[in-house]
């Protein structure tokens, strides 16, 4: 297939769906049924999207805020959370005892944390970084065990009868072998993490501005058409992370023929 | 021991060869997941002659598997012992290749990497092991697939790349556990063919699990028949047909009918006994 008619077949259900929810929205706005002031027309929210791009409260630097609070919280997260899994893969006890507690962690709303961290740091930056963590590393550690569990005993069998044991197996199948389950891990944890900072900065918690209180002071100022556009903004950036990890698993996954086609 | 080995021994057994493996009183029983022990092997004993091509055939859950996994030092037996060159197995090491069923190549590593993998833990270092892997792939013919990743091989090609990859290792000893059992009929005769010009070459020890009959006496230079659970050494068959044999060799076709009716007997034996003792087993 030619690598034109690939892309426009990636892109036309996708370009079909933004013109369908704008056509429906449109048309809902023109006919009058909801209040104009519970519901900005797409221009308006376009205006406010071009308006209110940069500036102090500006979407692009909310945005920079947000990512910036997502990178560090979810890279402290990846860090604990994947020395956990191992901890969780090497020992029986480790397992029983840390692993409840992580299972039980993801069965909590990362949301559910903000009470007790406002009370512990404030309002502050920490609280935020807090809340993060506490969502993405429970996502991490389970996906970084079951990944190790999952390697196929067929190549670590291979290998140790080729002389491997020890650190070297762990090293030259074990972690290579768990790379796209490790993956997948990260590529959920991440919008664990993203859905948790929102809810907190929406909450006014961290000093510095994010997109959740962007969405927060507009709800202030009654202005819904940026609402919508920041609204738009989480989604378009959740889109590209999301669209950044799949690029990174086809790769993986398309090198070993585990590439399960949508 | 019985007359057919009597009569198909033509040439005379080379009794001058060392041997390479012997298993000695081995039992090794399993406990299922509902917590029953099941007995595996009972009072296994043989020896395999270094240079020897030895297959183990019997009916399915007599504990082939188990002796190649206490040959390779994956498992340990509950008594009885199983030794390499007089010294006892505890361990796997380089010294003896296994080849499963399942190629079980590294999809992350091409073709001529998974070889080269091989290499690197006999010791050989990064600059050395490229030329080394080609001429492995080269006596399995897979030098024009080299680069590929092993998923793009077909099923027949990643056997050969496993076998080039156990034979990097420069193996004493290659076992191997039903290794064609899932191709189709056409290519498993191909890679039995191939394995034998392979091993004429090379000469290692190789102890080989099927329940292929026709597979077993055209590789081996010994079939050793297993009974049904419990295994043990019911018999052994000693194929003297000189090599490259072909699969329509008459005495092959004889020793295969024989092997086949005891064989067949055995499974009856084994279901009747069952049938006699419902509940065990």
């Amino acid at each position: 297939m030619p690598r034109a008619k690939r892309v426009f077949d990636q892109v036309w259900p996708r370009a079909a769906l933004v013109g369908a929810i704008l056509l429906v929205w449109w048309a809902v706005y023109e006919t009058g049924l909801i209040d104009p002031d519970k519901l900005p027309s797409p221009a308006d929210v376009w205006n406010a999207f071009t308006s209110n791009l940069t500036g102090e409260d500006g979407l692009l630097p909310a945005a920079r805020g947000s990512l910036i609070r997502l990178a560090f919280g979810l890279s402290v997260a990846v860090v604990v959370g994947t020395l956990i899994g191992f901890a969780m893969v090497a020992s029986v006890v480790v397992q029983r005892s840390i692993g409840t507690l992580m299972t039980a962690l993801q069965a909590l709303p990362s949301i559910a944390w903000l009470p007790l961290a406002i009370v512990w740091f404030d309002f502050s930056e920490r609280a935020v970084m807090f809340v993060v963590f506490i969502g993405g590393v429970p996502a991490v550690a389970i996906a970084t065990a079951i990944s190790i569990r999952q390697v196929p005993p067929t190549l670590t069998r291979a290998a140790r009868t080729m002389g491997a044991k020890g650190w070297t197996l762990q090293r030259t199948v074990v972690l290579p072998a768990c790379v796209p389950g490790y993956w997948t891990g990260l590529q959920q944890a991440w919008a664990v993490a993203w859905r948790a900072l929102l809810a907190a900065e929406i909450i006014r918690v961290g000093a510095a501005r994010g997109l959740g209180h962007l969405l927060e002071s507009s709800t202030q100022d009654l202005d819904l058409s940026l609402i919508i556009a920041a609204m738009g903004v989480i989604v378009v950036i959740g889109l590209a992370i999301d669209y950044a990890f799949s690029v990174v698993d086809r790769r993986i996954r398309g090198k070993r023929g585990s590439l399960v086609p949508a | 021991m019985t007359p057919s080995r009597a009569t198909l021994s033509i040439v005379p057994e080379p009794a001058d060869r060392p041997v390479k493996l012997s298993v000695r009183g081995v039992r090794k029983s399993f406990t299922t997941g509902s917590g029953t022990r099941i007995a595996a092997l009972e009072d296994v004993s043989f020896d395999v002659a270094t240079g020897e091509f030895v297959c183990l055939i019997g009916p399915s859950g007599c504990g082939k598997s188990t002796i190649l996994n206490l040959m390779a030092g994956l498992e340990l037996p509950d008594e009885g012992q199983v030794l390499i060159d007089g010294r006892p197995i505890v361990e796997p090491g380089p010294d003896r290749a296994l080849l499963f069923q399942d190629p079980a190549l590294f999809p992350w590593l091409s073709v001529r990497q998974n070889v080269e993998y091989a290499l690197r833990l006999t010791g050989l270092g990064p600059g050395e092991t490229h030329d080394t892997a080609d001429g492995w792939l080269a006596k399995v013919h897979l030098s024009a697939f080299a680069d590929l990743q092993p998923h793009e091989l077909s099923g027949g090609m990643r056997h050969r790349a496993a076998l080039a990859r156990a034979l990097a290792c420069q193996p004493d000893v290659l076992l191997a556990d039903e290794p064609f059992g899932a191709l189709d009929a056409q290519m498993r005769e191909i890679l039995q063919k191939e394995l034998q010009l392979v091993w004429t070459e090379l000469g290692n020890t190789f102890v080989f699990v099927t329940h292929n009959v026709r597979e077993a006496v055209f590789l081996a230079d010994r079939v050793i028949v297993l009974s049904a659970r419990p295994g043990t050494p019911l018999e052994e068959y000693r194929i003297s047909t000189p090599r490259p044999r072909s699969f329509e060799d008459v005495l092959v076709a004889k020793v295969v009918l024989d092997i086949h009716e005891h064989l067949a007997k055995e499974v009856e034996r084994a279901a009747r006994e069952e049938g006699l003792r419902p509940g065990l087993a």
